[in-house]
């Protein structure tokens, strides 16, 4: 059984955290096909977060496949994320190398080439504000 | 569906000064609502008149479609912690459950010996030698173990230390996991609430600032950082909540449903402390502010 | 409810309950002797032709516990009402606990009604055991007397009015004032107050008195003084009645009048009587009071009397024996319904005013 542990100051809202900690736990082989997740009470009984944030973040992992629940009595791990999925999106990182170069070749920095990078990502983000 | 408080131009006035002010709100259901606001601001005149300690002097309240503590029936609904957890310090914890068990026909005391064996106390024990902590989960044992459809908490974790903080709220929220209670809880402690609460009221100066789904308010507030500008000349679908300036930079913190299209803008996200201390900075007057309709004037 | 008012008033009722016993085995341990007693010195004093010697004998038995009951009756009401009343709601609102009880699923009219009957009822039946015991024991003293009206706020059933009224204006004290001792305080004042008020005013004009006429004769006692007038300091001489020995009865005043009702004035009397000589004390008495000395001449006051008797009339203004029992019973309905209105405003004032 894994436990959730809350980060308040990484920015990440408490929800996505639990969801990401799954997928690592999944990743690094701590949770296996069956595993049961911890009930929604155990998180908040150890947390102190609202009921709500787990249930997002199980129905979250549910909509990825990766786990499902079965009524009264829990939520269980239904698929192993393997371990080379970054290997599959070779041409992205490709890509990605190009534009490095090229970011270079203009003469920004390593903080510029971030700052870049995190702005433009967050905007795209933000053409769907709710 | 109906909404677990309702007030319509509430108010409460002691002498010449109004606690509490033209207060309309619906909290639904089913939520943890926190209720945050300085000292002084009318939070816990607010939850008094909730649980019927109060009568209001304008406007009206209900509760769970009741009027506060007008029977017996609609008080076995709600559940209610004060400040500063009062309880008799002469009655024994054991005996405290037997008041509960003789004052509430709901009572369910398999409940309340559970809670109590979890929390580790000796239930013999006069209730004056407890701790803070340990009379703020005996309080809640009470209030909990009547079952009711609302629990209310008036600052329960405010005198408390960190440990028992983080403990009350543990508890708190395993029994909102287990029994799908609506809890409306208040503090000053912006943090805590964040955790817990996914409904949010802002009451400064004895009215009502801003109140809504967390998410939501999250998702509606940005700070905007960018070149000097003055705060009317922003487009109409962006309230302006707050605003600073150097001589070469605008800050504003914005409301808005809308995407913010404008590239001048760096925009980022607001974290829930800053987005209520920038409400409780407001001008004491300022209007209230509704979820729903962005356009309002402020 | 039921269990949280016991369960609050457990101490307090048990230890009155345990007063009343000890003082009840005080009481029959004593009480049997006093009854034998009596019925072999006072009931026979008679036949031994030495009554008032007997009775004055008598009297003097357990006279500190007569003493300690007469006090004890009297307080205890008040204390009652300031123990019990004062309390009940200034405690709650003092602590903060009313945050908790009135939270319960039980109304605050329901929580503040039962408590009111049940410590009120109780408060009323501790007054009216002990009040009951008392009588009992001095029922051979009271034999002697023969004065029930002086004894009337610690006998039979008035103390149970009593103690009803003192707690309900305990607790409404409580109420107003928030406060348990400032309302202890006040409670004790303001029933001392209405209880001295009420027997001093009120209850003489409950019932309208009677009047009896009776001849000056020799057999009640004379005394011939100085009265001083008012004005200024002169001196008369003036026929003083005596008790006029109803027994038992509530004289409220006697007067020596003629036909026409007329009041015998000292002038009269110096005219009707010469012989009447009243010497003047060392010093000038003052205010209005009477001193009483020795007549000139040992015939010279029946003569006086005899001649006065002619013309005037001694006139008792009173109340019967026979009206003991309606007064007692007016006096607790009054008591009664004012511990009533102010238990109706307590519960009405919780339920509106609260807050």
């Amino acid at each position: 059984m894994i436990e959730f542990h809350l980060n308040t100051r990484s920015g990440v809202s408490p929800y996505l955290q639990i969801v990401h900690q799954v997928r690592q736990a999944l990743r690094l082989g701590l949770l296996r096909e069956g595993d049961q997740l911890p009930t929604v009470k155990e998180v908040v009984a150890r947390l102190a977060i609202n009921p709500n944030t787990v249930l997002k973040a199980y129905r979250e992992l549910e909509h990825e496949d990766l786990v499902g629940a079965r009524p009264g009595i829990g939520t269980f791990v239904t698929k192993a994320l393997s371990d080379a999925p970054l290997a599959e999106f070779r041409p992205l990182r490709h890509d990605l190398q190009r534009w490095l170069v090229k970011a270079r070749r203009a003469g920004l920095d390593d903080e510029s080439i971030e700052a870049l990078f995190l702005d433009t990502f967050r905007s795209s983000a933000e053409a769907g504000v709710a | 569906m109906t909404p677990a408080v309702e007030t319509t131009g509430l108010g409460k006035r002691y002498g010449r000064h109004w606690a509490l002010s033209d207060c309309t709100l619906a909290i639904p259901t089913g939520r943890v609502v926190g209720l945050v606001g300085p000292n002084g601001a009318g939070k816990t005149t607010l939850l008094s008149l909730a649980v019927g300690l109060l009568s209001p002097t304008s406007g009206s309240i209900t509760v769970l479609g009741a009027e506060p503590a007008a029977t017996g029936r609609q008080m076995e609904r709600v559940g209610f912690v004060a400040q500063d957890t009062q309880l008799y310090s002469t009655l024994s914890v054991a005996d405290h459950l037997r008041f509960g068990a003789h004052m509430n026909p709901g009572w369910d005391n398999d409940l309340a010996q559970r809670r109590l064996e979890q929390l580790d106390l000796d239930i013999g024990q006069r209730a004056g030698s407890l701790s803070g902590g340990q009379r703020a989960q005996v309080a809640l044992t009470l209030a909990i173990a009547k079952r009711p459809e609302l629990l209310i908490l008036d600052e329960p974790v405010a005198s408390l230390d960190p440990l028992a903080r983080r403990e009350f709220l543990q508890v708190l929220m395993e029994i909102v996991a287990e029994s799908e209670v609506g809890v409306v809880l208040s503090s000053h402690l912006v943090a805590d609430l964040e955790r817990v609460c996914d409904y949010l009221i802002v009451l400064v100066s004895s009215r009502v600032q801003v109140d809504g789904e967390i998410e939501k308010l999250l998702a509606s507030h940005r700070h905007l950082i960018g070149p000097r500008r003055d705060p009317s000349s922003l487009p109409k679908n962006q309230q302006v909540i707050e605003a600073s300036e150097t001589d070469r930079q605008s800050t504003f913190l914005v409301r808005t449903e809308d995407p913010i299209l404008d590239p001048a803008w760096t925009v980022e996200e607001v974290g829930l402390e800053d987005l209520v201390l920038a409400y409780m900075r407001r001008a004491p007057l300022a209007k209230r502010v509704r979820l729903a309709s962005p356009d309002v004037e402020p | 409810m039921m269990w949280l008012t016991w369960r609050q008033y457990r101490t307090p009722i048990l230890v009155a309950l345990g007063a009343l016993a000890t003082l009840a085995v005080i009481l029959l341990l004593t009480g049997p002797d006093l009854a034998h007693l009596y019925s072999t010195t006072v009931a026979t004093c008679k036949t031994h032709n030495d009554c008032s010697t007997a009775k004055s004998a008598f009297l003097l038995n357990d006279a500190d516990l007569q003493t300690a009951l007469e006090v004890l009756v009297v307080v205890a009401p008040g204390i009652l009402g300031v123990f019990w009343g004062a309390p009940l709601i200034a405690r709650e609102l003092e602590t903060g606990t009313y945050r908790l009880a009135w939270t319960q699923s039980v109304t605050r009219t329901r929580w503040l009604s039962v408590k009111l009957g049940v410590i009120g009822l109780s408060s009323m039946a501790v007054a009216g055991l002990l009040s009951l015991m008392v009588t009992w024991w001095s029922i051979p003293f009271d034999t002697v007397n023969l004065n029930i009206f002086g004894t009337f706020d610690e006998r039979d059933i008035v103390p149970i009015g009593y103690a009803a009224f003192a707690f309900a204006l305990g607790v409404l004290t409580g109420l107003l004032l928030r406060r348990t001792v400032p309302a202890m305080a006040v409670t004790s004042v303001a029933f001392t107050a209405t209880r001295l008020a009420f027997s001093a005013w009120l209850r003489p004009l409950l019932i309208a008195p009677v009047h009896r006429t009776l001849a000056l004769t020799a057999i009640q006692g004379w005394s011939a003084g100085t009265e001083v007038n008012p004005v200024g300091p002169s001196y008369y001489n003036t026929l003083i009645p005596g008790p006029p020995g109803i027994s038992n009865a509530w004289i409220y005043s006697t007067e020596i009048v003629d036909k026409a009702g007329h009041v015998l004035t000292s002038k009269f009397v110096a005219n009707a009587c010469p012989l009447l000589h009243a010497g003047v004390s060392g010093g000038p008495p003052s205010g209005t009071g009477r001193t009483v000395h020795a007549p000139a001449a040992p015939t010279a006051l029946p003569d006086c009397i005899a001649k006065v008797g002619r013309t005037f009339r001694e006139v008792v203004t009173y109340q019967p024996a026979s009206r003991y029992w309606a007064f007692q019973w007016y006096e607790l309905a009054m008591f009664t319904f004012l511990a009533l209105l102010l238990a109706g405003i307590c519960v009405w004032w919780v339920r509106d005013r609260m807050a």
